[in-house]
């Protein structure tokens, strides 16, 4: 076992390689210069070409993009070009604000889709089974933005249960520790701003779980009706189970396969759509944190910032694929 | 056989399935009783509603499109068929045990089997401490044959065999001590050799506990082999019912007689083994007339026009054919009662 994981993390090598290649080359594609960027529209020729060199813009490409390999092969993501910063501590508050934001949703997608889907197979061609059908169909197809948008209208400026956008309430500023909002406050005591964290988390938690939670529902629907017809499900009844069992105990687990594997992709895809979720609602997460970066033309921060999260993404897949083993017995790798 | 107490009486079952097409009966007025202690067969080819009779009287048939549409079913005298799911599940398991065809896939690939035989103890008996189960499942391990007991309760049914798998089913079926034991077909889907060891632990088993067996078939080796009394299905009917030496001497309706005649026998090498020609024909197809007429030899207009009743021979024998009616057989009570609808 232990062999197969060091055996898959040598195998992510040349994956995240080849990615970071990719970005570095594509960044560099996209017109504008950093020194004019951070300098400003009035800087002269002689300031500009004074920076360049001291960020080390005039070497060729292969001598830069080799000089930040040496650095990632050290666990150093290099330095933000417009604030010198090292980007591996300035981009973790970013990248806390992203997960929280990513596990709270997921947490919703999981418990409501699974749930949805699990009842819809149960009582198949029931109302319930229509209803959610037709809602997870929308909630497939609905652009997050607008859903996004309709929720800040309906539930912050109409009804003012919510706030708009943002973490936290500015006036009364949460001190990190982790940079999990959740975990800070309560490591704190301070439950008065954890229940605000979870205010703020909720209209841009569920933007963000709507497609995953429709997409589970449907996994988990088709696969647990195929499982509902199995022999081994008709055994437990004989036995008099109760049903809730049967279906929760003795279906789920060998449901469970498919949905594992979707509720894996939708994990990495959800890191993508938190970019376009994060603009909405402001929310300073790793997507904003790029989105900027691309903005001033930092190329490391660009860089390193989706070097991150295509690590994130591969990590996930791993985690998923060892999590089969954990459920199902048969399934060895070696 | 006649003084024995029944533990299981089924007195005009009907199941029916609900389509578009409306309702078809894929067990059609079923009778028959199985007495304590007794190893009772129903034999039939594919789709003559074996299945779904013994789904019915473990409340288990598939709803919808399936439902009990007439009849009772009496557990000692209870109508465990009008019974709710809850008052169900405390008779499956506990009282009526099954098992099922294929021990490949009735065990639940992802939980141990000292985690599934546990199960079945603990819903019927949640008092008992963990270690009162585990011993009762490694007795029933045991007693079913099965080797290094204490081994297998951390085992997943892939690490068995076919013949192991349906042992552990059996000892699952048995935990409880039922009254009654449905074995649906428990050995088709083993090699020769299995299927007769299986064979012989049911009928031990049956012995040692006295525990009822319903034991579906449709092969007559088994038959022959393990049961007293036999009940032939034929299209959601019971066309015979006779003790097993008088199904084999003397077999009355000719869908026995095809039956029997279609069974391998190893004293001869036959060229070719004789089958029953055509097809057993779709539940509600054939509207007027006997059923299996269509391919009967001995078929006469009168067949095709009337429904033949359960003629009784002796208190032991009944066939529904014609023919019995010509011989002196006699109808019952509840029988009349069918063909007057
Ligand atoms: N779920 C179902 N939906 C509709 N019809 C069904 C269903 N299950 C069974 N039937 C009908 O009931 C009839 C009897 O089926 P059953 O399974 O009892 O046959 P069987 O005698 O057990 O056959 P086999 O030897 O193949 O197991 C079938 O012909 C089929 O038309
Ligand atoms: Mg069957």
């Amino acid at each position: 076992m232990l062999n197969y994981i060091g055996k898959r993390v040598l195998q992510l090598i040349p994956v995240l390689l080849g990615m970071s290649f990719i970005v570095f080359l594509i960044i560099r594609a996209i017109p504008g210069n950093p020194a004019q960027v951070i300098l400003g529209q009035k800087a002269t020729q002689e300031s500009i070409a004074a920076l360049e060199e001291k960020l080390g813009l005039n070497n060729p490409w292969y001598v830069q993009y080799f000089d930040y390999l040496k650095g990632l092969f050290t666990g150093d993501l290099g330095e933000s070009l417009r604030t010198s910063q090292p980007i591996s501590s300035e981009i973790w508050p970013y990248l806390a604000a992203t997960i929280e934001l990513a596990v709270f949703a997921m947490i919703i997608a999981i418990i409501v889709g699974v749930n949805a889907g699990i009842i819809s197979a149960w009582f198949q061609n029931s109302w319930f089974d229509y209803v959610a059908m037709v809602i997870a169909l929308i909630g497939v197809s609905m652009p997050i933005f607008w859903l996004g948008l309709i929720e800040q209208w309906v539930f912050s400026l109409n009804l003012d249960w919510l706030p708009t956008s943002g973490r936290e309430d500015v006036r009364n500023p949460i001190s990190p520790i982790t940079n999990f909002y959740l975990i800070d406050t309560l490591i704190q005591g301070r439950f008065d701003q954890f229940g605000i964290v979870i205010k703020h988390l909720i209209l841009p938690g569920v933007a963000l779980a709507t497609i995953p939670t429709a997409i589970i529902a449907r996994m988990t629907r088709s696969s647990m009706l195929e499982v509902m017809r199995s022999d081994y499900v008709r055994t437990a009844r004989a036995k008099g189970q109760k049903m809730f069992l049967v279906v929760y105990k003795h279906a789920l687990k060998n449901a469970l396969i498919p949905v594992l594997t979707v509720i894996g992709l939708q994990t990495g895809l959800l890191l993508g759509g938190a970019i376009l979720t994060e603009t909405i609602f402001s929310w300073p997460g790793i997507g904003r944190y790029i989105y900027e970066a691309i903005g001033y033309r930092d190329y490391t921060v660009i860089q390193s910032g989706i070097l991150v999260v295509a690590f994130i993404f591969v990590m996930i897949n791993l985690i998923v694929d060892l999590l089969y083993t954990v459920i199902d017995k048969r399934i060895k790798y070696s | 056989m006649v003084n024995q107490k029944k533990i299981l009486e089924i007195n005009e079952l009907e199941t029916s399935f609900f389509s578009d097409d409306g309702k078809i009966a894929a067990v059609d007025h079923v009778n028959f009783d199985l007495h304590e202690g007794e190893i009772l067969a129903i034999v039939g080819e594919s789709g003559c509603g074996k299945s779904v009779t013994s789904l019915s009287i473990m409340g288990l048939v598939p709803s919808p499109p399936g439902k009990i549409t007439n009849g009772e079913i009496l557990l000692q005298g209870k109508d465990i068929s009008k019974f709710s799911e809850k008052e169900m599940r405390k008779i499956r398991g506990n009282d009526i045990a099954m098992i099922f065809q294929e021990p490949m896939t009735s065990l639940n690939p992802l939980f141990t089997i000292g985690n599934q035989i546990s199960e079945a103890i603990l819903i019927h008996n949640k008092s008992w401490s963990k270690k009162q189960v585990r011993e009762r499942a490694v007795e029933m391990l045991r007693l079913v044959g099965l080797p290094r007991a204490e081994e297998l309760l951390n085992e997943y049914p892939h690490q068995l065999s076919g013949g192991m798998r349906q042992r552990v089913m059996i000892a699952m079926a048995l935990v409880c001590n039922p009254k009654v034991l449905i074995a649906d077909e428990p050995t088709t889907a083993l090699d020769v050799t299995i299927q007769a060891q299986i064979l012989k632990l049911i009928r031990e088993l049956n012995d040692k506990f006295n525990t009822a067996v319903l034991m579906i078939t449709h092969d007559l080796g088994v038959v022959a082999e393990t049961c007293q009394r036999v009940i032939v299905m034929y299209a959601g009917q019971v066309v015979e019912e006779a003790t097993v030496q008088e199904i084999f001497k003397n077999p009355k309706h000719p869908y026995t007689k095809g039956l029997i005649q279609s069974v391998p026998d190893m004293r001869y090498k036959k060229e070719s083994l004789y089958s029953i020609p055509g097809n057993v024909p779709k539940p509600g197809s054939v509207k007027v007339g006997c059923r299996f007429a269509q391919r009967c030899e001995f078929a006469t207009d009168r067949c095709l026009t009337e429904n033949p009743a359960l003629y009784e021979l002796s208190s032991s024998h009944k066939s529904r054919c014609f023919l019995v009616e010509e011989e002196g057989g006699s109808v019952n009570g509840k029988e009349s009662l069918v063909e007057s609808k």
